[in-house]
This record gives structure tokens, sequence and C-alpha cells, in this order.
């Protein structure tokens, strides 16, 4: 068998080299499969104070992963988050213990279809069970288990890492303080599961795709991910920014060259995104993580009736979304906003002011960082973290 | 925070709740009477708020405010959820007046209501006189671009709240010059002198 050097028993694995890991279960997944034993890989900033008051975790969206503020071990490129954690930071490391765990399937050292199925012996590849958002934050439950955390003081996540945070306040509602869902839904549109479906079959028509098992056939799906990823970053911008950025401006060239290169410029910029993309992404992964996303459907896990998921919470909720996102639009927050009103939760909401789609939670937006600084503040003030 | 830092209006508003109460206060701004409420009588309050930018300075003070309108998200609340909903200087500019007013006793025991009172003599005097819709100094819009659109008389509130069935607990009428006189419909006088009118409702 020709595995990649990171699956090699006993080889150094560079994706966890700078981060903890752990094996916890038995864990039992939605679909009914009961995984004995899962790897779970993250990476913490800062300190647990005596109380264990001030914990904070960081849920990562799709395609991110536990390294929220140092450099990726793959690419070396900053944390998604970086700029907001440090000492006196929106995220004050002396404060707060910031915990980002890599989500179950992913494929940054917790258990997913690339890792090694004790039972085989061989990478999961397709026989992996397909899991949930629900079977990605009970397997945090388990860490948090485990590091002996009791209730986080807030949960805060975009996109993906948002669905997370709304999970956490509906299924262990005892364990969460404060929670943060960012840009996200409570449930998958058709459009958001159509993209997802564009992305997947790019992936599986890609003849090294191998029906999932390329990691054995030493091969590698990078056409079908890097289409996969190119489509799906569509998605995370406006119009106007990709306007703004690239308008129809040609790439080193004074004219087009009546050919299929990379005449323009939000050609090549695609295409960067996609191979930059498939250096550091697994595409089993990728198809397991996408179709999480698509089943999540909070209202559906509670009779149809979204409110019902928030019965009697103590949860304080921070509900943000963005003009420009027309991934999440700020109607499926509202949604969230009405349902939480409707319990009479302690809940705050704000449309930030932004042209840059869907991504906007992860680039510099002022206001934004301001809000979750705010209502951070306030939090801690209420549960005596000084 | 002293009562002399809030404005005026707000502190006869705030004179009308309750301490260790649940206020709802609907049109919030920044935020500067709920943390008048929190600080000076522990009351738990919720907001809503249009702008962005009073939302986002409210929650900067750990207020828990929600972007919304009046004319929208009243609904979603269940019933009697808490014990005020204040709605200031606002109603008139709401799209279904009589629905909002309905909602907020729905979802509060009592609603609090302030608004600039178009029968006031100023206002009679200027339409009379002039025979333009009046610009007055708490009505300073032309009517082309003015956001109230369902102005009203102190006299016509009163019977609005009565045609659903509201109590009439306090009014209060503030003349120009700031001036409060407490009053009990009917009331020529305060629907007369009144620049502003303030009402502290209850369901029946």
């Amino acid at each position: 068998m020709n595995l990649p050097p990171a699956l090699v028993p006993g080889g150094d694995d560079p994706r966890t080299s700078a981060c903890s890991t752990v094996e916890l279960g038995p864990l039992r997944l939605d679909c009914g499969v009961v995984l004995d034993h899962i790897t779970v890989a993250w990476r913490t900033y800062g300190a647990l104070n005596a109380a264990k008051s001030n914990a904070v975790l960081v849920c990562h969206a799709l395609t991110g992963d536990q390294y929220l503020a140092d450099p990726h071990p793959v690419t070396g490129k900053p944390g998604w988050w970086h700029t907001l954690v440090g000492p006196n930071n929106l995220f004050d490391i002396e404060r707060y213990f910031l915990i980002c765990i890599n989500v179950l399937g992913g494929c940054m050292g917790t258990t997913g279809p690339r890792e090694i199925n004790p039972e085989t012996g061989k990478p999961w590849g397709l026989g992996f069970p397909v899991i949930t958002i629900g079977d990605m934050v009970n397997a945090q439950a388990l860490l948090l288990d485990h590091l002996g955390i009791d209730q986080l003081f807030c949960v805060i996540g975009g996109s993906m890492g948002g669905m997370q945070v709304l999970e956490w306040a509906a299924s262990h509602p005892r364990r969460v303080f404060a929670a943060l869902p960012i840009a996200t839904s409570y449930r998958h549109s058709a459009q958001n599961i159509a993209f997802h479906e564009v992305g997947r079959q790019a992936i599986m028509a890609d003849p090294d795709w191998k029906g999932g098992d390329y990691l054995e056939h030493g091969t590698n799906p990078h056409r079908g991910l890097s289409v996969a990823r190119m489509a799906a970053h569509i998605t995370y911008l406006s119009e106007v920014a990709l306007h703004r950025k690239f308008g129809r401006k040609l790439q080193n060239r004074e004219n087009v060259t009546y050919g299929f290169e990379a005449d323009f410029q939000i050609e090549s910029y695609l295409r960067h995104q996609g191979s930059t993309f498939v250096e550091r992404f697994d595409a089993n992964s990728y198809l397991y993580i996408t179709r999480a996303m698509d089943y999540f459907d909070l209202a559906a896990e509670h009779g149809g009736k979204l409110a019902n998921a928030f019965k009697g919470t103590n949860v304080r909720f921070c509900v943000i979304s963005f003009t420009s996102d027309w991934l999440f639009p700020t109607q499926e927050s509202r949604s969230i906003v009405h349902a939480l009103n409707a319990v009479a939760a302690n809940v705050s909401f704000v449309e930030i002011e932004s042209d840059k789609g869907h991504d906007a939670f992860l680039l510099d937006e002022p206001e934004f960082h301001r809000t979750l600084q705010g209502f951070l503040d306030g939090a801690a003030e209420q549960r005596g973290l000084s | 925070m002293n009562p002399t830092q809030l404005r005026f209006d707000l502190r006869l508003i705030a004179d009308m709740v309750e301490p260790r109460t649940r206020v709802l206060d609907v049109g919030c701004g920044g935020g500067e009477l709920l943390k008048y409420l929190r600080e000076t009588k522990k009351v738990d309050g919720r907001g809503i708020e249009l702008s962005m930018s009073g939302v986002s300075g409210a929650v900067r003070q750990g207020l828990s405010v929600i972007q919304g309108d009046a004319d929208t998200d009243l609904k979603d609340y269940p019933a009697q959820a808490f014990d005020y909903v204040i709605l200031s200087q606002t109603l008139q500019a709401t799209r279904n007046p009589r629905e909002v007013l309905e909602q907020m006793l729905r979802i509060g025991r009592h609603a609090i209501v302030s608004l600039p009172n178009f029968g006031h003599w100023r206002v009679r005097l200027s339409l009379l006189a002039h025979g333009r819709m009046p610009v007055t100094s708490s009505l300073g819009f032309a009517w082309y671009d003015t956001p109230n659109i369902h102005l009203c008389t102190m006299d016509d509130f009163i019977d609005l709240s009565h045609a659903i069935g509201a109590k009439i607990e306090k009014g209060i009428a503030i003349d120009s010059s700031g001036r409060t006189r407490p009053f009990s419909p009917p009331d020529w006088k305060a629907n007369l002198f009144g620049e502003n009118g303030l009402f502290l409702l209850g369901n029946k």
C-alpha cells in the first residue's frame, strides 16, 4: 500500500505536530454507527482559570481547522482568525482559554475519511460513516469532558462554525454560557445544497478519485477538488467585491488570447484558490463535511419548529449577519432571532453593513469586531471574568 | 449613571417603570434608557432598534438588543413576556400603529408610549394661519420627507387606546418648555397645551 507520509504508522505527522491529539470514545453517531475510538486534534491559546469558567470554543468553518491563530503547518499561512487572538486583543488570551478543534470528518488530525480505519488497517475512504453537525459537536463535547470543562464561557463560529454554535446551544444548553452564531443558518437551503452538490460531483468526476480510494491508489483527485473549491469560493464573495477586486481586468496581457487560458484575473485568481486548497485539504473530507452541512436542519430536528430547539434556554445569544452575504443571507439569521424571541431568550442581533459577502466574518470588518468585543465584554462581566 | 444624564423624556418614562421588572424598549437607539434602567432599577431589559450603529452601540454596553422594527418584530414574542413595552416617539412613524399598540399590550402587561401631539395649539395655529403642513420644534420635517406617516393628536391616541380595550393608567402632558402635567382623559387642556404626550397603558 502506498500511503502518504502523514499516514505511515509511527511517522511524524506534520498536520498535528503543532497541536494536541487524544483518543476518545465511544461516540454514537446520528446514523447509528458507534465509533469506539476517535482521535481529536485541537489547539489551545491562553490558560484555563482555576474555576474553569473562561473557556471559549471557537468552531471552524467547512475548510478551516484548529490552527486559529498560528501558521498552518502545511501551507505556512497565518491562522484564519489570527488577527483577533492575542493579549488585549478581541480574544484576549490573558482572559480567555481558547479551544479550537478540528471537526469530526476533517483532515487535520481528527478522525475522518483520510485516517486509518483500525478494523481494516486502510484509510476509511467512503467506508467512513456519514456524519452530522450534531456528531461534530458531540465529539467536541467528549474533548471538553476529557479537559474537565463543564461549561463553556462562550461558543463562537461563522458559517459551518455557526451551525455548531447553534447545535451546542440547542443540544447542550447547560454547557454554554454565551453563544455567537455568525453568518450562518439553522438549516441549509436548497441553494446551499445545490452548490455543495456541484462541488461533490466535481470531485467524484475526477478519474483520480478512484471511488474514494485514491490514497491506496497513490493518486489525488486534485482537479476535482480544485473545481469544487473554485465554485464554492464564488459563493463566499459578493458580486460587488468581485467586481471591485477584478472587474474585467486581464491577467498579465494586453488582449484576450482567443483561447481558454486564464485571460481574466478572476480566472487566474480562482485557479490559484483551487490549486492552493488541494495542498491542504482532503477530497473525501470535503464530501463528508459538505454532507454534514446539507443534513443540518435544527427546526426539523425539533418537530418543525425552530423555537422548540431553544425552549427554556438560559444561553445569551449574539447573532450576527452581513448585508452582502448571499450564501447565508440575513433572513436566515432573522429566523433564528425570531425563534429565540418566541422563547423570550436573551438575544442580541446585528446585521453588519459590508460588501465583502459571506467571507466578511474572516476579514477586517471593524464594526463587526467592535460588536463582538462589546458582547464578549458584557458577557464576561456577567460571568465574573476579569 | 445619574438621572440628569438621561434625556428628559426618557427620564419621565423611567419614572413609570417599577424596579426589578422585565422591559422591552422598542426603538431603543444606543440603549441609553435600558442602561439607565439596568443600573438604577435592576431591570432585565431588551431592546429593538433599526440602525446598525444603535444596535452595535447598545450591544457594546452589554445590553441585549436586536436589529428590527416595531412593525415586524413584535409578533414573535410570547404573550405577557414583559412587564413594560416602551415605544418612545415612534408610534407615529410605524406603518400600522393600531397593530403595534395591540402587540405591545399582548406581549407586555403595560405599554409606555410617548408621542408628539398634533393637537398642540401651535400646530393648530400654524395650519390655520399658513394653510400649510405645520413644521414645529417637535415635528421638524416637511411633509414630503417626514418619517411621521401616522401623526395623531392626544385625543386621537386616547380613542385608539379605548378602541383596542386598553386602560390608560397615567397620562402626562409635556408643554413646550418641558413642564409636565399629569391628567386623566378626557382633558381638552392636555390636548391643546401638551406638545408631547406620555401614556402608561394597561390591559383592562
